[in-house]
């Protein structure tokens, strides 16, 4: 299947991915020679068969509510782009 | 209401429960309230590269509980789900939530109101499902375009989703509905329900049903959140029904016009605001969540959680109606405490053998008290054997109520008992002989009370009364006027 | 024989022996890496500093008598995918070029225990996607074989390492084929253990129901050796198995009996190279010759094995990655940039009075995230971020991720099937020997389709490896692959050792001037 250049735009704010007009445009090339490709798998008959979401299905797996220590805040924030003594910090995201 | 709207008001709400565990729901960092910001968080809740989730047993557990009690279907298989969105205080890029297999489903909550402003009803429950909460963003409103400061502790936090279904009909339901849920979620131990720390949360879906020239239209729905108490949500649900109704009148839009909108609370204004949507951001790519096992629960299992559920507020409230003789109002405002307020209320009715009066002293005298202090029962000065000393003593008429209320105000501040207090103050009973020299008393002194009452003014006894009690404040009122009036009668 | 060229086996053995030390080994291997590493670029770090303290400290402790690990002394190199406490982890990412974990995975935190030495992070393609470490965003990475080739991928550092005699063992990872397919390329032995059996716990995750850690060494031995040291349930990672963990030393030389090896009819076609094709017909004959049966054998769903996995690994990466956004760590654009970018943005829209593009501007948030994503990752994996993202789209998931779960568990079906017959399924590793670095740069669907006979093991969580099993004319390794069912790692490191024992191709070495 062809994919329109504005599909791909919107997956591209979906992806929160800033591309160029050129990358936008390959992106669009490769992304629809990838796409013809899988729509291979149309022709497959996949009726009764249930999707197989993990490669091990084994089930209930838990943990105790034992608490563990946590980090020291100082090993929380230490790859923090910007922080200040107590948070990280970002453009404000009121309205968003 | 004189002149009712002319719409009928369809409310759904989403309830957000935290639930009440030591650790999170993907790791075992603590959830204590109020720690200083980012002191509780490790590399699976700071979303780290490379780490990986394990599910919280007793999170589960506790869920399990909640889908029996509100009367859920708990299917065998139940999986997690990925909701991807972008947001700074989801450091994963995705929440870890439950998308289409829930771990329950189809159920309902029975409603009423002990004042009948509604009839009873059930209130169907869409789904229960698990999910982990996302930290916080404070920011300056004032400052507008500074940064915004993220605090991660609350990251991972385990909630429990509860929709309802749109089954609710005004504002008073939809409270009623939200007491008896945070009612059954505290009496069973699952959440302590606290607004205030966020470990109950409330959103509502609203819009309106109206008949239009013989035809049923309905305005688009508005979902309200920032409802930060039972009464905003009141309130955001009266304010909106009005607005949409408004709206409705100007426009004329339907729901076919336009999508779902999402509004917020202002407390301040008392206003419900639109807020601002992307297209985009209801895409949320949900997919299974690879990293974590699906669960499997066997029936076995719910029977047993069912069978260890114990009594839920309801199922006592019957009860107590039944078994101690008392109103259905009364039994609904003890209920409404909390579980020990019933132990409480139980062992002093059960001791003084008069349920009514315990439950009187209860609702009138003990949890004012409450109320005024601030205190929860358990702190409660006056255990429930000290108060049946006092309650035996009014049954005894060796006290009147009047002044059983001033002992039981003395013995808020002692450890004594109800029969040491009134001997301090010098209460007992007044016997026969001593009653009746003090009738012959005040009546001699007073021949035109006699000649009043002679002459059928009954009513004249009554000033004896206050002369009585200055010469013996022990007297019972009741017990005099009755004396006074044997006497004249053999005059 | 020199120290560099010896088994790990064979060092352990000098090491408890004394015949050598654990900083005589450390040193002579981290010389060799400084000696050649330029040529190569394997590493993307060397720590020199704590590899040689390690060492000491085990040296120290193996005089006093005290107990050490099972690898005690043993040089051994890590994937740069993997967090190391600390330690830089990159990912081969700009967008983690500073990114320093405060913890260890599962399997650094093993090979600790068993007083492995690291020496260093390997190169890779960035955050595993890709078969060439063309990828990486840090470095280039060759093959020790033929410098102009690509050393394959994803762990090609982990398999040139290895191949060049820099380092015994090494871990590497396996998404599609990241191990088994650099261990065909580089003449060296690479296992994909059963998804499962070692942990994730720290393993910077690509597609988590593919991903699995695993052992590249230079024999069956050495692997059986790592993959000892590693494997094991992990109660931190939901997913691993529960399953006691066979002695695979002990195990790893018993020959097996009445073998029935299955070719896979399907691995044998069009696109498949002659000489490799050749290489692998001999390699089952020294099979057959050890008494083994072969079966002719059909995997109906393998032509869709590429498509199943190049939905299902992307929008799981898409998902995966979500998280380097610049917000708790990684990179993040410059703010002040991208503001006045914005604002130019929109005075150029007000000019031309186009309301409605100034309302679907981003907000400075969103454009802090799309930049710093946009700054932070190459384009190989922008590709695959964009892909899954579509695939699970609205209105497009029933039709290619649920899909692919579906046509999956054919796949695993097929394989279940197989193993009715047969005991091992093998063949052809890749379908070419390695191919020249740039050759497939600009054409991702031609790089995904060499992936044609790794990827089945990764949907189906079986267990898969690659040992050398001939040379091309222009002296490219080939690689054998053995296919086994779930947990039966053990079945292909005893075919592994058979085959290696009546063969050399494991015991070549490149040329390094």
């Amino acid at each position: 299947m062809r994919l329109a250049r504005e599909d791909v735009e919107k997956v591209s704010l979906l992806a929160r991915l800033r591309l160029s007009e050129e990358e936008l445009t390959l992106m669009t090339e490769q992304m629809s020679q990838i796409v013809s490709y899988i729509d291979l798998l149309g022709e497959v008959d996949t009726s009764d068969v249930e999707p197989m979401a993990h490669a091990i299905e084994q089930v209930n797996i838990f943990a105790e509510d034992e608490p563990h220590e946590s980090l020291p805040r100082e090993a929380a924030l230490a790859n923090a782009p910007k922080r200040d003594e107590e948070c990280f910090r970002v453009p404000a995201v009121l309205g968003e | 209401m004189s002149d009712s709207p002319p719409y009928e008001v369809i409310i759904g709400l989403e309830v957000h429960t935290q639930l009440a565990t030591r650790t999170k729901l993907f790791c075992r960092c603590s959830t204590q309230y109020g720690a200083s910001p980012n002191t509780q968080t490790c590399p699976v809740c700071l979303g780290l590269p490379g780490s990986l989730p394990v599910m919280n047993r007793k999170a589960h557990q506790l869920a399990l509980k909640t889908a029996c009690a509100l009367n859920l279907e708990i299917p065998n298989f139940t999986k997690w789900d990925r909701k991807n969105y972008y947001y700074p205080d989801l450091p994963k890029g995705y929440q870890v939530s439950q998308y289409d297999l829930p771990m329950s489903q189809d159920g309902f909550l029975e409603i009423s109101d002990p004042k009948g402003r509604f009839k009873p009803k059930k209130v169907g429950i869409t789904r229960a499902h698990l999910e982990e909460d996302a930290g916080k963003s404070m920011h300056d409103e004032a400052a507008g375009k500074a940064d915004s400061r993220i605090d991660l502790n609350r990251t991972g936090t385990p909630l429990l989703e509860i929709v309802s279904e749109p089954d609710m009909r005004s504002s008073l339901e939809a409270k009623a509905y939200l007491t008896e849920l945070r009612l059954i979620l505290v009496y069973l131990g699952v959440s302590d329900c606290n607004m205030q720390e966020g470990s109950l949360r409330v959103d509502a879906n609203v819009n309106l049903h109206m008949m239009v020239d013989g035809k049923k239209i309905a305005t688009p729905i508005v979902e309200i959140k920032n409802m930060n108490s039972f009464r905003a949500v009141e309130r955001a649900l009266e304010y909106e029904a009005k607005r949409q109704y408004e709206v409705w009148q100007e426009t004329g839009k339907t729901i076919g016009d336009m999508p779902k909108q999402t509004r917020g609370w202002d407390d301040q204004a008392q206003i419900t605001r639109g807020q601002r949507e992307k297209e985009e951001s209801s895409d949320y790519r949900y997919f299974p969540e690879p990293d974590l096992a699906p669960v499997v629960v066997q029936p076995e299992e719910i029977e047993r959680v069912k069978s260890e559920l114990g009594e839920l507020p309801q199922q006592i409230r019957e009860r107590l109606e039944a078994a101690y003789t008392i109103p259905a109002y009364d039994a609904d405002v003890i209920v409404n405490q909390a579980q020990s307020t019933v132990t409480y209320f139980e062992t002093l009715a059960q001791s003084a053998g008069d349920g009514k009066l315990a439950s009187n002293w209860v609702q009138q005298d003990v949890l004012r008290i409450l109320k005024d202090r601030q205190i929860e029962i358990e702190q409660f000065p006056i255990s429930a054997e000290r108060l049946t000393g006092l309650l035996k003593a009014i049954q005894g008429k060796e006290i009147d109520t009047t002044r059983a209320k001033d002992v039981f105000t003395a013995m808020l501040d002692s450890d004594q008992t109800a029969e040491q207090i009134m001997a301090e103050m010098g209460i007992e009973k007044v016997d026969d002989s001593a009653l009746e020299n003090l009738c012959r008393e005040l009546l001699e002194a007073n021949p035109k009370i006699v000649e009043d009452l002679k002459n059928g003014v009954q009513k004249a006894v009554g000033a004896l009364i206050g002369q009585a009690k200055k010469k013996n404040p022990n007297i019972d009122p009741g017990e005099l006027r009755a004396k006074c009036m044997e006497l004249v009668k053999g005059m | 024989m020199s120290l560099i060229e010896s088994t790990a086996t064979r060092l352990l053995e000098q090491l408890q022996s004394g015949e050598v030390t654990a900083v005589e080994l450390a040193t002579t291997f981290l010389d060799r890496i400084q000696a050649h590493d330029a040529q190569v670029g394997a590493f993307l770090k060397v720590t020199r500093d704590s590899a040689l303290a390690k060492a000491e400290d085990v040296d120290r402790r193996r005089k006093a008598g005290e107990k050490l690990g099972r690898l005690a002394g043993l040089p051994v190199a890590v994937k740069d995918l993997l967090c190391t406490k600390g330690e830089v982890t990159t990912c081969a990412s700009r967008m983690l070029e500073n990114f320093v974990p405060p913890y260890d995975a599962t399997v650094i935190r093993k090979l600790n225990d068993a007083d492995a030495v690291i020496l260093g992070k390997t190169n890779m393609d960035e955050f595993a996607m890709g078969g060439s470490t063309e990828n990486s965003a840090l470095g280039k990475t060759r093959n020790p074989w033929n410098l102009e080739m690509v050393p394959g991928g994803s762990s090609g550092g982990a398999a040139a390492c290895v191949a060049a005699d820099m380092v015994p063992l090494s871990i590497g990872t396996d998404t599609g084929g990241s191990i088994r397919q650099p261990a065909a390329f580089c003449g060296i032995s690479g296992m994909k253990p059963t998804y499962g059996r070692v942990s994730r716990f720290g393993l910077v995750a690509f597609a988590s129901s593919l991903d699995q850690i695993g052992p590249m060494a230079r024999s069956a031995e050495d692997m059986a050796l790592l993959l000892e040291a590693i494997s094991g349930h992990d109660p931190q990672d939901s997913t691993s198995a529960n399953e006691p963990v066979p002695s695979f030393t002990q195990s790893v030389g018993k020959p097996l009996e009445k073998l029935r090896i299955g070719l896979v009819r399907e691995h044998f076609g069009e696109g498949l190279d002659t000489e490799v094709n050749a290489a692998v017909r001999e390699a089952v004959k020294i099979f057959e010759r050890k008494g083994a049966s072969v079966v002719d054998i059909s995997l109906p769903h393998s032509k869709y094995a590429i498509a199943t996995y190049y939905i299902i690994a992307p929008s799981e990466a898409s998902s995966n990655l979500a998280r380097f956004d610049g917000v708790h760590y990684g990179h993040r654009c410059d703010e002040k940039a991208v503001l006045e970018q914005l604002s130019e943005e929109r005075a150029v829209l007000e000019a031309a009075g186009d309301e409605r593009a100034i309302k679907q501007m981003d907000s400075a948030l969103v454009r802090m995230y799309r930049q710093s994503r946009a700054e932070g990752f190459g384009p190989e994996v922008k590709r695959r971020i964009m892909l899954g993202t579509y695939t699970l789209s609205a209105g497009y998931y029933d039709a290619y991720y649920l899909k692919a779960l579906k046509v999956r568990r054919l796949i695993r079906q097929d394989f279940d099937d197989a193993f009715k017959e047969v005991d091992l399924i093998v063949g052809p590793t890749t379908p070419t020997p390695a191919f020249p670095a740039g050759e497939k740069s600009d054409d991702p669907l031609s790089m995904y389709l060499g992936d044609l006979y790794t990827v089945g093991a990764n949907l189906a969580g079986i267990t898969g490896v690659s040992i050398p099993c001939g040379m091309s004319l222009r002296g490219l390794p080939i690689g054998l692959q053995m296919q086994a069912p779930p947990l039966e790692e053990e079945r292909l490191l005893r075919a592994a050792y058979m085959f290696q024992q009546e063969t050399d191709w494991h015991l070549r070495r490149p040329d390094l001037a």
